[in-house]
């Protein structure tokens, strides 16, 4: 008996978060229709935009990667039943991390790329480590510390760029350019998809991995999912706090390194990328599921990506896509949408399941 | 029969598809006192909800006085003069009584709570009812019978006519069990209905006129109480025979296993919770522990299995120091714990089965043969458990949250029996399940202390622990106040005696117990482990 409603509840997720994408969709289409001389002109490249050529398609992948890293990130701490608003500034130290040991260190090409990682996430996961101890040690709200930390992390980040690494002959405010034997390679003209595009997939797998089929991930979602049940059965919980804040740290560190040697290859942020809060999105929208991270995060690059594109070929300005993003989270995580009927399915199963004599109810 | 109620066709289906309600009639006339009875998770509960708007039914009607009423909310149960007093008091411990009584409906001088008059009204309706309570002390400072008092006098004020009690006795002792039905008896003289939620058929028998009882979400009969026997009404309740009798071979305890040595606890608010309590638990017995809930049994529990730091004294498991260690070390040194609220400590609803089953062995090799965990060992051994312990499931790959109370209580047993204890603690290991997960949980746990495991049993259910126990201690106000070598030679009435505070046992009486208990050959070892102890002890 209890088969059909796990089912039917999994089903309900899908169908409710697709029926959330469509209605904002719609809003979307409304908002377009009062702002725009040409509404479909503008909807259908928003919609279609990036399917029309190679180079389109690749900047989806492209912007989905950062966002599956940061989408990981936060899923991870959020399996803990953690806060984590911290991805924002991890992901920015892990930047400023690798772009140092891409500039400073003679390193032969690969090795090069692996300590570049290696220096990002350990970058990454001290970030992360700081909310994780506070929250175990002293009980101090992570939501606070972390979302707190991001501005340090930021003007940390900046003020080690431009008065230690900046480019003084670039027009711009940005750092030296690392040394070629750090970049992670385009090898997909005339697309800029990169190598960083394994990193990503070994992030998914590993992730992946550890949440479920390890010791570790056991103990970090049974935290999550109650953590009296956890600590009662012995599970170390303050342990799990930390590390699954360190974590997140390193993977969202990782994504930002991965950002600069294969997009960027100098340090060109003087303002926060937003890429850790993006994350928070793709997070939801997954579920916090690994897996789900990949396709979430593919699905908001590919708004994105349309929304540049309506940009430049019509009157309707890219902004367009937060008002829809903004309707769809609020859908999504609204647990009185569409409950109703959920709630007519459930009674309607339950009481068809009833009428089929079953042992079962012995019990 | 005039009719006050009536409940038509009434179905409610939680969110996560439980029919706890299928279609369910009832009606109770003006003036009866009219017993809902069923097991744990018949849906007592769940139809008295939809009754006082706690819940909303997905079909059915409800009639009250003859016409079809719509209870949204409690609000509205109240303005049709519908009272409930709930299974947990819905009381502000830090208000007086009276301030309890009058929330809502506070007389005024001002802007002021006229507490003279609120105090005055109280008294009055105390009075009118038969019903005394001591108006200006605080809620947390009176015992829990009077807490009951308090929520039917709060009900009363408010006009209520109907009554509904959900298991009132259940907190109760004995004798005062005897004051609230002389209670009930009078309001039903003042022309009064009252709802009476139990599944104690004793009870039932003694003060109801008569009974609609439920199995499985639905009614199965409504009797005259003088013309139904007590089998008769359990028949129907379990729908076969039951035989309220365990197979209890007798104890062979052996040495002490787990000693609690004068363990104090300050409570945050500066209330001693626990005074200096001792006792051993040996090998191959039970040590009942009774007492009215809120003496400190919680408390006491939560220290032995290293989920609260003590105030001062000992814990020791063979010997072994383990006061103040976290829940893991706790458990490495082999004390299972069945703790009192599955749902907050017992299991993970959302995790399967499986997953529940592990999570005080995760770390084992068994389950991590290199670094990542074995799914299929995972399966395995929660396939196993599941036949062991007769958890009534499809698969153990289930998440536990759609499983029934009994059987999830089952889940919580298997793991932690079948973690090869040496000591268990088992707070209330049967609350809110049905008898024949019951029956079974009773006899796992008799096995094992037949093994030779010593288990530690708390229980405000008397029954519970009187049947199961081998020796049974009493705990009042923190305190052990009356320790029995045989629980078997204890009467209910001598026991409530205890449980209320009339009566205590002199040190000396106990010691005398103890001793009896430790018997011939644990004896000497025993005084001399403890001699220093007590020299060295918090005096």
């Amino acid at each position: 008996m209890n088969g059909t409603t796990r089912t039917t509840d999994y089903l309900f997720q899908v169908y409710r978060t697709l029926i959330a994408v469509l209605l904002a969709l719609a809003l979307g289409f409304v908002i377009t229709c009062f702002v725009s001389e040409m509404p479909l002109e503008a909807f259908g490249n928003f919609l279609l935009g990036p399917l029309t050529s190679v180079r389109r398609f690749g900047n989806v992948i492209e912007a989905a990667i950062p966002l599956v890293f940061t989408g990981l990130a936060v899923s991870i701490v959020f399996q803990a039943s953690q806060f984590n608003i911290g991805a924002e500034g991890q992901f920015f130290m892990g930047a400023v991390a690798a772009v140092i040991v891409g500039i400073v260190l003679p390193l032969p090409g690969v090795i090069h790329v692996l300590v570049c990682l290696a220096a990002a996430m350990a970058a990454g996961a001290l970030c992360g480590w700081i909310p994780g101890v506070l929250k175990a040690r002293l009980g101090a709200s992570e939501l606070v510390s972390s979302l707190m930390l991001n501005y340090v992390y930021f003007r940390l980040g900046v003020y080690v760029i431009n008065y230690h690494f900046r480019d003084k002959e670039a027009g711009a405010l940005v750092s030296w350019p690392i040394r070629e034997t750090s970049w992670l390679d385009q090898f997909l003209q005339p697309t800029r998809i990169h190598w960083g595009i394994l990193v990503v997939a070994a992030a998914v797998v590993f992730v992946y991995l550890f949440l479920y089929r390890t010791r570790w991930g056991y103990a970090l979602r049974m935290t999550g999912l109650n953590i009296n049940f956890a600590r009662y059965a012995g599970i170390g919980t303050a342990s799990v706090i930390v590390y699954s804040q360190v974590l997140g740290g390193a993977i969202a560190g990782l994504g930002g390194a991965v950002e600069m040697l294969g997009i960027h290859r100098r340090f060109i942020w003087m303002m926060m990328p937003g890429y850790g809060w993006d994350g928070i999105i793709v997070a939801i929208l997954a579920r916090n599921n690994p897996l789900g991270v990949v396709l979430g995060a593919l699905f908001l690059a590919y708004m994105r990506t349309g929304a540049d594109i309506m940009a430049r070929m019509t009157d309707v300005s890219a902004e367009m896509v937060t008002v829809i993003q903004g309707v769809m989270i609020l859908l999504v995580t609204a647990q009185a949408f569409l409950a109703g009927w959920r709630h007519r399915i459930v009674v309607r199963e339950a009481t068809r399941r009833k009428e089929v004599p079953q042992s079962e109810g012995a019990a | 029969m005039d009719a006050l109620l009536e409940m038509k066709r009434i179905t409610k289906v939680y969110p996560n598809g439980v029919v706890a309600n299928e279609s369910v009639d009832f009606s109770v006339a003006r003036g009866e006192i009219h017993a809902l009875v069923g097991e744990n998770g018949a849906g007592k509960t769940t139809l008295m909800k939809v009754l006082f708007g706690l819940e909303r039914a997905d079909e059915g009607e409800v009639f009250y006085k003859g016409e079809k009423v719509d209870i949204t909310s409690p609000s509205v149960a109240i303005s049709h003069g519908i009272g409930m007093v709930h299974q947990h008091f819905m009381l502000v411990p830090s208000l007086t009584v009276a301030e309890n009584v009058v929330l809502g409906l506070e007389p005024r001088r001002g802007i002021f709570l006229d507490v003279k008059a609120a105090v005055r009204r109280t008294e009055e309706l105390a009075e009118e009812y038969n019903l005394p309570v001591n108006a200006a002390a605080r809620v947390e400072d009176i015992p829990v019978g009077m807490r009951q008092k308090v929520e039917i006098l709060k009900a009363l004020l408010r006009g209520a006519e109907l009554l509904v009690l959900d298991e009132p006795t259940a907190v109760l002792t004995p004798q005062e069990t005897v004051e609230l039905f002389a209670a009930l008896r009078n309001l039903r003289e003042r022309g009064h209905t009252i709802i009476f939620i139990s599944h104690k058929l004793r009870e039932v028998k003694e003060i109801s006129d008569r009974v609609t009882v439920m199995r499985n979400g639905r009614v199965v009969g409504v009797v005259r109480t003088a013309e139904a026997t007590e089998a008769d009404i359990s028949r129907m309740m379990v729908g076969r025979e039951v035989v309220f009798r365990v197979e209890k071979p007798p104890a062979t305890p052996g040495r002490p296993v787990m000693r609690v040595e004068d363990l104090r606890l300050v409570a945050d608010s500066g209330k001693e919770v626990l005074k200096g309590v001792s006792f051993t638990v040996r090998t191959g017995e039970i040590l009942g522990v009774a007492g009215v809930e809120g003496n400190g049994q919680a408390e006491l529990v939560e220290i032995l299995t290293g989920l609260r730091q003590p105030s001062g004294g000992r814990v020791l498991v063979d010997g072994e120091d383990v006061t103040g260690a976290d829940p893991g070390t706790i458990r490495r040194r082999g004390v299972s714990h069945i703790p009192e609220d599955r749902m907050t400590y017992g299991a993970a609803a959302q995790a399967t089965i499986r997953e529940n089953l592990i999570a005080d062995r995760c770390w084992s090799k068994r389950f991590n043969p290199r670094v990542l965990m074995s799914l299929k060992a995972v399966a395995e051994h929660g396939e196993a458990l599941v036949r062991e312990y007769d958890i009534r499931t499809r698969s153990s790959a289930t998440p536990v949250k759609m499983l029934s109370g009994g059987n999830i209580q089952k889940v919580v047993v298997a793991r932690e029996l079948s973690a090869d204890p040496k000591v268990i603690v088992a707070n209330q290991p049967n609350r809110g399940i049905d008898v024949g997960a019951t029956e079974f949980i009773h006899r796992k746990l008799i096995e094992k202390r037949s093994s030779g495991v010593g288990i530690l049993l708390v229980s405000a259910d008397l029954n519970e622990v009187m049947t199961l126990s081998d020796r049974l201690l009493v705990l009042y106000g923190g305190e052990v106040v009356a320790l029995f070598p045989d629980a078997s030679e204890v009467t209910e009435e001598e026991l409530g005696l205890y449980m209320l505070g009339v009566k205590r046992m002199t040190p000396e009486e106990m010691a005398g117990a103890e001793a009896a208990a430790a018997g011939g050959r644990a004896g000497p070892s025993d005084a001399e482990a403890r001699s220093p102890a007590v020299g060295g002890g918090a005096r």
